[in-house]
């Protein structure tokens, strides 16, 4: 399994020795702080109110989406800005399969990641021709569009037109809505998947295909010399990260219980943009630290003021960026690297 | 605006110091959700004019001896925003009462949540007829006459007026169009083959002309278009290029003089009707009314950097007059019921800046507190209101 120094872009390079040894406590390191995260996360939906846990599971389904973004731009090196597309296919295949068809929740989620995958996949291949900044501007047109097409008449009859769908609140099943109330049951829910993609995500990174991947972004030329199937990859990369990013979107559809063009815009797609940059390009942990920015530092910049909310968002950026120019994932690596050099 | 709201909370907190823990001095919490940032970020004026109104109300000590805590987020218009930003109202700061929150779609993601916590959810800034369901959404209650009543409006004057009438109308096909062309039919009731053409046009289409130039080959004498400002301007001047010489009503929406019919042309624009309810800076008829003389004090001390030609400084100050004439309804209950039962309790209410003849009715099975309207016809420079105040139930 490959450590997360290894996905780093771009970072310093490292003795051969001193990386195998890094690499070592790095992982030990990080199984330990993977578990006090996960006991932490077990313990808090009973130790704080119910809108903090709703907030909390928020940063999870933002964090699943980012984490999906991650394995398009940072590990296979694809610009993305229309990733809140997926994400409103994710949300509107839960609502319109848990409101109109009746299907139960927790198979909408299933769906909605077979169907992002299928959507992710079909939009990859035109978009292997374009590269850089040109696949971008693509990408941003379905950002831009998707909003409109969820209003047109023509699917009014499913999608609600722009009123949109209103979505009933599940309780916890099998007696456990007893010890839990529905939003701690959501974040144990989102909890659950959020651990579970997180864990197909690093197999993915470490294994043959994510070396495939990775080696399409330091080189494609040398990829395909190797023998890399560079169309069939990048797609797939294209579809697994539409994949990740649909099925947060059905579960942050059924989390808010409402569905409208309104909730996808584009600004959605530049929010999971910058939780992506803030928690490092390429450094999967990093979506959680991206998802938390995203969810709190608007309300911050809100609580300082309120006519300059947008301008203090817009500093906190700045100073993020400048401070840690790969991100959070930067800013913990060189931490590391100078903590053990005073060793 | 934070620091003041600290201020007043570190006052309340010595307050509490001094005179120990009494409950009756406690401010009451007045939650708001505005788009300040976003698309719709015009709208935040509507908050803010909110805020001064509420810190004058302070000033002059307050409703029943108690301060009033305006608490406002913003929501950039998003409906997921809302629903954070709603719960953190009610379930962080806990909120008494939400009021003016704005938006249909924003409006609509919290509209089960905020029924099912039981806080009343006053005064809405959306003209939806949705609101206004005493039966299944008992916390909800709009505020602006509703696009049906508006639409109602036209058709009976159409009825009373031009009887022989033959009518043809452009909406939007949405729920804002939708609330128009259903409102209108209602109106029409047994007369509703009055309306010979209609056209819905979609958001996204880049224009209109095509729906005016068949509306007007089916022989419409009346024009009736519902459209939101772009799509009215182009409306209005297509249908003036063609010839058509109907007669032309105008959705409230979309009577700006200078976002609508400035860009249709002014003399292309001459002759149309709408409808309005609030008075407004600039109109002759009112220049000396003592209401608006209050507002303009008021814009001046507690909110000089505020737009005084701007509609949405005189909608915020009449509905911030509304919440707080209903918390002194409330008394000495002003308890969640005790609010909510003042708010459907109002009788022959007359909010300044209301034109005249207009108030407020509310009763438990009726949540629409603002069912009259004025028509007013553009002369090629101005609106010029006339007939008399129209209520429909």
């Amino acid at each position: 399994m490959a450590t997360s120094e290894e996905n780093m872009t771009g970072g310093p390079a490292i003795p051969r020795a001193a990386a195998a040894s890094a690499k070592k406590s790095g992982s030990s390191l990080g199984t330990i702080v993977l578990a006090v995260l996960v006991i932490g996360a077990v313990i808090l939906p009973f130790a704080s109110k119910n809108f903090f846990i709703f907030q909390m599971t928020q940063v999870m389904v933002y964090a699943i989406a980012i984490l999906g973004l991650n394995l398009l731009t940072g590990i296979n090196g694809q610009f993305s800005l229309g990733h809140g597309a997926f994400y409103a296919v994710g949300a509107y295949t839960a609502a319109i399969l848990m409101e109109m068809q009746g299907v139960p929740y927790g198979w909408t989620i299933p769906i909605a990641g077979v169907l992002c995958f299928v959507a992710g996949f079909l939009f990859g291949l035109p978009a292997l021709r374009l590269e850089g900044v040109y696949l971008a501007l693509a990408t941003f047109a379905l950002a831009v569009a998707t909003p409109q097409l969820l209003k047109l008449s023509p699917f009014e009859h499913w999608t609600g037109g722009v009123q949109g769908i209103v979505i009933i609140k599940p309780d916890a099943p099998f007696g456990l809505d007893a010890v839990l109330n529905p939003d701690q049951w959501l974040y144990f829910f989102t909890l659950v998947i959020g651990l579970f993609l997180y864990w197909l995500a690093r197999n993915i990174v470490g294994s043959r295909t994510g070396r495939a991947l990775m080696a399409i972004r330091d080189n494609p030329i040398a990829a395909r010399s190797m023998g890399v199937n560079t169309a069939v990859y990048k797609a797939t990369a294209f579809g697994i990260s539409a994949m990740f990013t649909g099925v947060a979107g059905c579960l942050g559809a059924i989390v808010i219980q409402f569905v409208a063009p309104d909730s996808f815009t584009f600004a959605l797609s530049v929010a999971l943009l910058v939780g992506l940059v803030i928690g490092g390009v390429g450094w999967l942990p990093g979506a959680l630290l991206g998802a938390l920015f995203i969810v709190f530092i608007p309300n911050v910049a809100e609580d300082i003021s309120k006519g300059l909310a947008g301008a203090f968002y817009g500093f906190f950026l700045i100073a993020v960026i400048y401070l840690a120019p790969q991100g959070a994932g930067g800013l913990i690596r060189s931490g590391l690297a100078r903590v053990k050099r005073m060793l | 605006m934070i620091t003041r709201r600290s201020a007043l909370m570190a006052a309340v907190a010595t307050s509490a110091l001094v005179a120990g823990p009494a409950l009756a001095e406690d401010p009451i919490k007045i939650g708001n959700v505005m788009p300040y940032s976003g698309p719709a970020s015009a709208y935040g004026t509507i908050g803010k004019t909110i805020n001064a109104y509420i810190e004058m109300t302070n000033a002059k000590g307050g409703v029943n001896g108690r301060q009033i805590e305006f608490i406002s987020y913003d929501d950039g218009y998003s409906p997921p925003k809302m629903v954070e930003q709603v719960r953190r109202l009610v379930e962080q700061d806990e909120v008494t009462a939400l009021f003016q929150t704005l938006g249909t779609p924003t409006n609509t993601a919290i509209h089960k949540y905020i029924n099912a916590k039981r806080v009343p959810h006053l005064f809405l800034a959306t003209g939806a007829a949705k609101w206004d369901d005493p039966e299944n959404f008992p916390m909800t209650m709009g505020w602006q006459p509703s696009y049906v009543v508006e639409a109602k409006i036209y058709a009976k004057y159409i009825m009373d007026n031009m009887p022989d009438a033959k009518v043809a109308m452009l909406y939007q096909n949405d729920d804002f169009g939708k609330d128009y062309y259903n409102g209108f039919k209602e109106g029409l009731g047994d007369k509703v083959d009055m309306l010979v053409a209609e056209a819905p046009y979609e958001v996204a289409a880049p224009t209109v002309d095509s729906e005016v130039i068949n509306l007007k080959a089916s022989g419409a004498d009346v024009f009736i278009i519902i459209a939101t400002p772009k799509f009215a301007a182009q409306a209005i001047k297509k249908s003036a290029e063609i010839g058509w010489e109907a007669q032309r009503f105008l959705t409230n929406v979309s009577l700006s003089v200078g976002g609508v019919l400035k860009p249709a042309g002014f003399e292309a624009s001459k002759g149309i009707i709408s409808a309005g309810y609030l008075m407004e800076e600039g109109d002759a008829q009112f220049a000396d009314s003592p209401e608006l003389l209050e507002w303009r004090e008021f814009m001046a001390e507690w909110y000089p950097e505020g737009d005084v030609t701007s509609s949405f400084t005189v909608f915020g100050y009449s509905v911030g007059a509304t919440i707080v004439h209903t918390l002194e309804m409330a008394g000495d209950d002003l308890s969640r019921e005790g609010i909510l039962a003042a708010a459907a309790s109002l009788k022959d209410y007359d909010a300044p800046l209301l034109l005249p003849g207009i108030l407020i009715n509310t009763a438990e099975d009726d949540f629409a507190p603002i069912e009259a309207m004025q028509l007013q016809k553009f002369d090629g420079e101005s609106w010029k209101r006339f007939g008399e105040v129209i209520t429909v139930d």
